[in-house]
């Protein structure tokens, strides 16, 4: 397994629900250190795509291969234990558990012998706050605070530095700075790019351009379920890059395209060239 | 100032200022003798009685679920009893057993109900409790003929379930709430499923996400407020020596009220047991304790109206409190 072997890679991965066919051959790489931007608008099947690269959705075509073996995962379980970690617009934080208690979260600390097993609070929040400071929000002091007085970003940054320090090695950051403003999101793209220099590999669903061009190493962008455009970072212009997702001339015409293509071609949406 | 809030912020808070509310409201208009009513039985009695069921229902309802077949659930562990001690003079042991594994059935019941259903758990066990109504009351006159049993308990029994302690007129629940009540304080505050069931509350998708086993959990806290309220009609039957037929709508009120004046979210996701401790007693003092006044014991229902609307309204302000508190202690 050298090097450059992507940490998760999907080939052709289509996804139905019954009749109705949500994914089309997807193929899609990672790698350490990597930041692929996944752009597109609602119901373009992006959240399908996230749940099938976590686990809770089985591709019904196609393969998933993390560092190059094909697997299949059992469950969202199964991803998290091979190193895939999702963390949702909202975080997955408890609002009226503190900082501590949340970050540990199933994987409480525990002092103690047998049944008078203590969840060790004072480790708890000791950790917490140590791992969110390392990512750089320096804010956060108090592991007893209760994480819905925290504002957004830092909601996102805590979920964050917890898939970091349990060991995630695939990040998926489902539209991580959709709800917050210009400096909210500023904290989670420094994150993001922490993340990024300690060898993670990220997946960063999004549909602000802006936000995507600062992290982003590689950019895929989905439209109706299929890949429309793959292509790396400096390959095109800021404004090539909103057209396509915001709708302009160029997304409709890729849409009639893609559309016609595949009424012309038994469903296969066309091909593209994936940049490496 | 500091520690005042942060006390606030506590969600046993509201329940420790009804509390003070209650007792400063019988002083002042009640005349109530404090030492009197501090040694009087009769409302640690019936706060035994509603706190073993309460501890249980609390965490469920952390958990997000609500369980009201409590009600029929504490004639059913009583009946249970008096029918096999009773009525058939088997021993004392296997009606106890019996009597538990009623409730770990319904429990299992519920629970399994609630996990694979997505019914909300009111109407699954609005069903449960009707239909254990029906059950009770046909299945003692089926089997006795009769809707009211006797049965006579052996020493061994009575000690352990169903005496009266310190000589007095204190009975032996208490000493089971209040062991009850360190467990369920040492299982929601101390161990991880404490965290576990805070998190099933605040975020059930989340908390499976995270590797929660939220179904079993779910069971399980079902299990534990079924068999909590057998156990305590069980407790009732042969303290009595005799178990009746009865709806028990009431209790599953006075529980509900007590778990929610004790700073338990309906919602789920917050809540503690020292507060619903506090929030048993407060209630038990304003239902029984209102004989030691002068106020006509007609008013009680009012009185427990105005509380548990003051409470919740507390519970709302304290929450937000906790919310936006940043300690100052370790800041700077």
């Amino acid at each position: 397994m050298s090097a450059n072997t992507p940490v998760i890679e999907l080939r052709n991965v289509d996804k139905s629900f019954g009749p109705i066919d949500v994914l089309h051959e997807i193929s899609l790489k990672v790698r350490a250190g990597e930041v692929l931007c996944l752009l597109g608008d609602n119901g373009a099947g992006k959240s399908t795509l996230i749940k099938t690269l976590a686990g809770v959705h089985a591709p019904t075509r196609g393969e998933i291969l993390v560092d190059g073996q094909p697997i299949t995962f059992d469950g969202p379980r199964d991803a998290q234990d091979r190193g895939i970690a999702t963390v949702h617009q909202f975080g997955g934080t408890y609002p009226l558990m503190s900082i501590g208690r949340n970050f540990f979260l199933g994987m409480e600390p525990t002092k103690g012998f047998g049944p008078f097993k203590v969840f060790d609070r004072a480790k708890a929040n000791r950790i917490a706050v140590e791992e969110v400071q390392k990512m750089g929000i320096t804010r956060i002091t108090d592991g007893d605070r209760l994480v819905g007085g925290l504002s957004g970003g830092e909601r996102q940054s805590l979920a964050i530095a917890r898939a970091v320090y349990f060991g995630a090695r695939v990040l998926i950051l489902d539209e991580p700075t959709a709800a917050l403003g210009v400096k909210q999101a500023a904290h989670v793209l420094r994150i993001v790019n922490e993340a990024k220099k300690r060898g993670l590999a990220v997946i960063f669903i999004t549909h602000q351009v802006m936000h995507a061009m600062t992290v982003g190493d590689h950019f895929a962008v989905l439209i109706r379920g299929a890949i429309a455009a793959d292509f790396r970072k400096g390959e095109k212009t800021r404004e090539e890059i909103t057209d396509l997702m915001a709708g302009g001339e160029t997304m409709a015409d890729l849409e009639a395209s893609i559309e016609g293509y595949m009424e012309t071609h038994e469903g296969h949406p066309p091909k593209v060239n994936t940049a490496d | 100032m500091d520690m005042i809030s942060s006390v606030l912020r506590r969600p046993a808070a509201a329940s420790f200022l009804s509390l003070l509310g209650v007792l400063i409201f019988y002083v002042i208009f009640g005349g109530v003798d404090l030492g009197k009513l501090a040694g009087a039985a009769s409302w640690v009695n019936y706060a035994a009685r509603i706190g073993i069921v309460a501890l249980p229902v609390a965490l469920l309802m952390i958990s997000g679920e609500i369980d009201i077949s409590i009600g029929a659930m504490i004639p059913a562990g009583a009946m249970t009893t008096a029918i096999i001690a009773g009525h058939y003079e088997l021993p004392m042991f296997v009606a106890v057993i019996a009597a538990l594994a009623v409730g770990v059935l319904v429990g299992l019941f519920n629970g399994l109900l609630a996990t694979r259903t997505s019914v909300p758990t009111l109407i699954i066990t609005l069903g449960t409790l009707v239909g254990m109504q029906g059950i009770v009351l046909a299945g003692s006159k089926l089997l006795t003929g009769a809707a009211s049993v006797p049965l006579t308990a052996p020493d061994w029994a009575k000690t352990v379930f169903g005496d009266f302690i310190f000589g007095g007129s204190h009975q032996v629940v208490i000493i089971w709430w209040i062991i009850l009540t360190a467990v369920f304080w040492f299982l929601m505050h101390q161990s991880k499923y404490g965290n576990w069931i805070f998190a099933i509350g605040g975020d059930k998708v989340s908390a499976k996400n995270a590797g929660i086993p939220v179904d079993r959990i779910t069971i399980l806290l079902f299990i534990g407020t079924a068999t909590s309220a057998s156990f305590v009609g069980m407790c009732h039957a042969i303290l009595f020596n005799s178990a009746q037929v009865s709806g028990g709508m009431n209790d599953i009120f006075n529980i509900i009220v007590s778990v929610v004046v004790g700073g338990v979210l309906l919602t789920g996701g917050f809540g503690s047991i020292l507060g619903v401790f506090i929030g048993t007693i407060t209630f038990a003092i304003v239902i029984k304790g209102i004989d030691f006044t002068a106020i006509d014991r007609n008013w009680a229902n009012l009185i427990i109206g105005i509380m548990l609307l003051a409470a919740v309204g507390m519970n709302e302000t304290f929450r937000k409190k906790a919310l936006t508190a940043v300690s100052k202690k370790k800041k700077g």
